[in-house]
């Protein structure tokens, strides 16, 4: 009887000891996590990188079949007037042909004008194709150099490594000249 | 450190105060001075040394360059050009770290390539080993870090690209990237930290080698036989003065080649690109990292959604997209080798006994320089084939072929010993 009765003490005591250990142990490994923290989120954007202003475009100089290329948030934006046959082109392709379906509807605001973010969705090199001499792929929109991603006249990804379309920006137009990224 | 025996004894008695206090001496005296070495390295034993000494060159001319360098985007350009035209020698030193690091990585990678060919990663020598890898991670880390600094063209879009590599991670991809860049491009805050880790990563590099020689003093230097030191007396001789004068040789033939490169051919190694100061608005037509990450570009780069290797590993690309499996393959190539100890089935060490791998040891060498050659070049028409092919083999001999043939193999008669191996009338042991 005694015996037992010093065993089951003798467990309660490892049991209540385990208990403060590990209770120290957690204790201490959050409280480590939360310490460490702020190390490593002084990497993410600061508050005054996040807080570039949208910017600001007057498109009334922008001929139908020319592109111009602007920056937002240190990011180029590609905003091309487009022909009539460029918006067929875009508009005709079977959304079964896309490797990231999505049809020219739902990337354009009006038609004419495509805007969006001119950074190739593989790994980030710009793609040619704003200028009139550049290369502009196999379906006639750009053409990504680095490791050969053919977009299409919708900026939709239609061969090569990348994953998605360029993408589309927030962006309003302010008037019929003027249009506001971000 | 074990191994070593001291019978370190002075005079003087401010030497053997301090000893008393801080037994350095007899440390120093049975590492370097005692240390018993076998006596049959030849000279693939020169590149531990060596790399320990470009390593300091490249501390030594990285903290000097900071003196004069600006981690700013709109000035590191320029501070590196005013380093190369104004600074009393700094052209010198600019070109020396250059090129150093390209010196780096060749003394690196024949030895590696030595480990490989004498199977000095075999026990008791894996950690040893995997120590080495980490090294070599490290390394690479720190040059593409410091490959950013002058801030060209190249520094920007080989940053631009390689961060983008990890969107590829699924879910917490693009959060992480952010994290990276501290903003929503290679920027400002991105070139600061990176000129903040490659200046820590050295030293980083100086703790993993302390670490890495602590392991080799373990066991001792293997050899070209591969049989391990049985008799201390018949077949090692003593570090100093044997092999320090022998690894002071080999350092004027490397500073000689080193020098050639720094004073003849000082961009031989660069890219003309890197002179033009970055724009982030115009990617130049064909970027290429520098030659040492050659190899493992190709392996990114070969990973197309069309790859019969890709189609497996992703179960018909449902798995993953091919750009993670790129990326996933690029890592793995490096880490594959810290298993292959394991891997290795065979317990002679030595390729010099053991034809049947050193035949496949020799296909593999030219495999990574295929590779090396394919990941400089655009991926076009019959270089993709060629480059997936090489991709291939890579893992398919370190993952299939060497296990293989440890086991299959029959390997020639091994020496006795050390001793037996040189001495020109081979003892019978009967
Ligand atoms: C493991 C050793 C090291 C390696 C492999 C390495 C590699 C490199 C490389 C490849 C460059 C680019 C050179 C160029 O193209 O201009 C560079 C630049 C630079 N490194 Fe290092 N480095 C090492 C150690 C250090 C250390 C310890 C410092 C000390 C602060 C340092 C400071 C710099 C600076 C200031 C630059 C920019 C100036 C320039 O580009 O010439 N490096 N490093
Ligand atoms: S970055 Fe555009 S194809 Fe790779």
């Amino acid at each position: 009887m005694s015996e037992t009765a010093s065993g089951s003490a003798e467990i309660d005591e490892q049991t209540r000891r385990d208990f403060l250990i590990w209770s120290t142990v957690a204790v201490g490994a959050v409280g480590t996590a939360l310490a460490v923290w702020p190390f490593i989120d002084q990497m993410n954007p600061a508050a005054d990188t996040l807080a570039l202003a949208s910017t600001e475009v007057d498109i009334s100089q922008i001929e139908v079949g020319q592109s111009i290329t602007v920056i937002w948030r240190g990011k180029p934006v590609f905003i091309r007037h487009r022909t009539q046959e460029e918006i067929n082109a875009a508009e005709s392709v079977d959304l079964a042909d896309l490797p990231d379906p999505q049809t020219d509807d739902a990337r354009v605001q009006k038609p004419e004008w495509l805007i969006m973010v001119g950074v190739c969705t593989h790994l980030g090199c710009i793609p040619l194709g704003q200028k009139s001499g550049d290369p502009k792929g196999d379906f006639g929109g750009w053409f990504c150099p680095c490791h050969g991603s053919h977009y299409d006249t919708s900026g939709r990804i239609r061969k090569g490594p990348a994953p998605n379309n360029l993408p589309v920006p927030g962006y309003e137009f302010t008037s019929d000249s003027t249009v506001l990224i971000g | 450190m074990s191994g070593g025996t001291s019978n370190f004894q002075s005079n003087s008695r401010v030497v053997n105060w301090i000893e008393h206090r801080l037994p350095i001496f007899s440390f120093l005296d049975s590492q370097l001075h005692q240390y018993p070495t076998p006596k049959n390295l030849n000279y693939f034993w020169n590149f531990g040394s060596l790399a320990g000494i470009v390593l300091v060159i490249m501390i030594v001319s990285g903290i000097t360059l900071a003196m004069s360098y600006t981690p700013h985007t709109d000035l590191a350009f320029n501070s590196v050009e005013r380093i190369m035209r104004d600074v009393n020698s700094g052209w010198l030193i600019r070109y020396i770290h250059m090129n150093g690091a390209s010196m780096f990585f060749i003394v690196v990678y024949i030895h590696i390539f030595r480990g490989l060919y004498y199977g000095s990663y075999k026990a008791p020598r894996e950690i040893l080993w995997m120590i080495g890898i980490f090294i070599l991670l490290a390394m690479m880390a720190t040059a593409f870090m410091g490959y950013v600094l002058p801030w060209g063209q190249m520094s920007f879009w080989g940053a631009t690209v390689i961060t983008n590599l990890f969107s590829a991670i699924p879910l917490v991809g693009d959060y992480i990237v952010q994290l990276l860049w501290g903003g929503f491009v290679v920027d400002n805050p991105t070139l600061n930290r990176f000129f903040s880790l490659h200046y820590l990563l050295p030293f980083v590099i100086v703790g993993l080698v302390f670490l890495h020689l602590w392991a080799l003093h373990m066991h001792h230097s293997n050899n070209p036989t591969g049989v391990e030191i049985k008799d201390e007396k018949q077949d090692t001789i003593p570090f100093h003065p044997y092999y320090t004068i022998k690894d002071m040789y080999g350092l004027g033939i490397m500073l000689i080649f080193f020098a050639f490169f720094i004073f003849f051919a000082p961009n031989y190694f660069g890219h003309p690109d890197n002179y033009i100061m970055a724009d982030p608005l115009v990617t130049p037509p064909h970027i290429v990292p520098e030659w040492y990450f050659l190899p493992f570009y190709a392996i990114l780069r070969a990973f197309t959604s069309d790859y019969w290797v890709y189609q497996i590993i992703s179960l018909g690309g449902t798995l993953m997209s091919a750009k993670l499996a790129g990326v996933i393959a690029m890592f793995a190539s490096i880490l594959v080798l810290l298993l292959l100890p394991w891997l290795d089935r065979s317990r002679v060490r030595s390729a010099k006994y053991r034809p049947l791998y050193r035949f496949f040891f020799w296909v593999f060498a030219i495999d990574c320089v295929i590779l090396g050659w394919v990941g400089g070049l655009p991926p076009e028409g019959v270089l993709v084939t060629i480059g997936q092919w090489s991709t291939f083999w890579y893992f398919f001999h370190i993952i299939i072929i060497v296990p293989v043939v440890g086991i299959l193999e029959r390997p020639k008669p091994l020496p006795d010993s050390i001793a037996a191996s040189v001495t020109s009338a081979p003892q019978a042991a009967e």
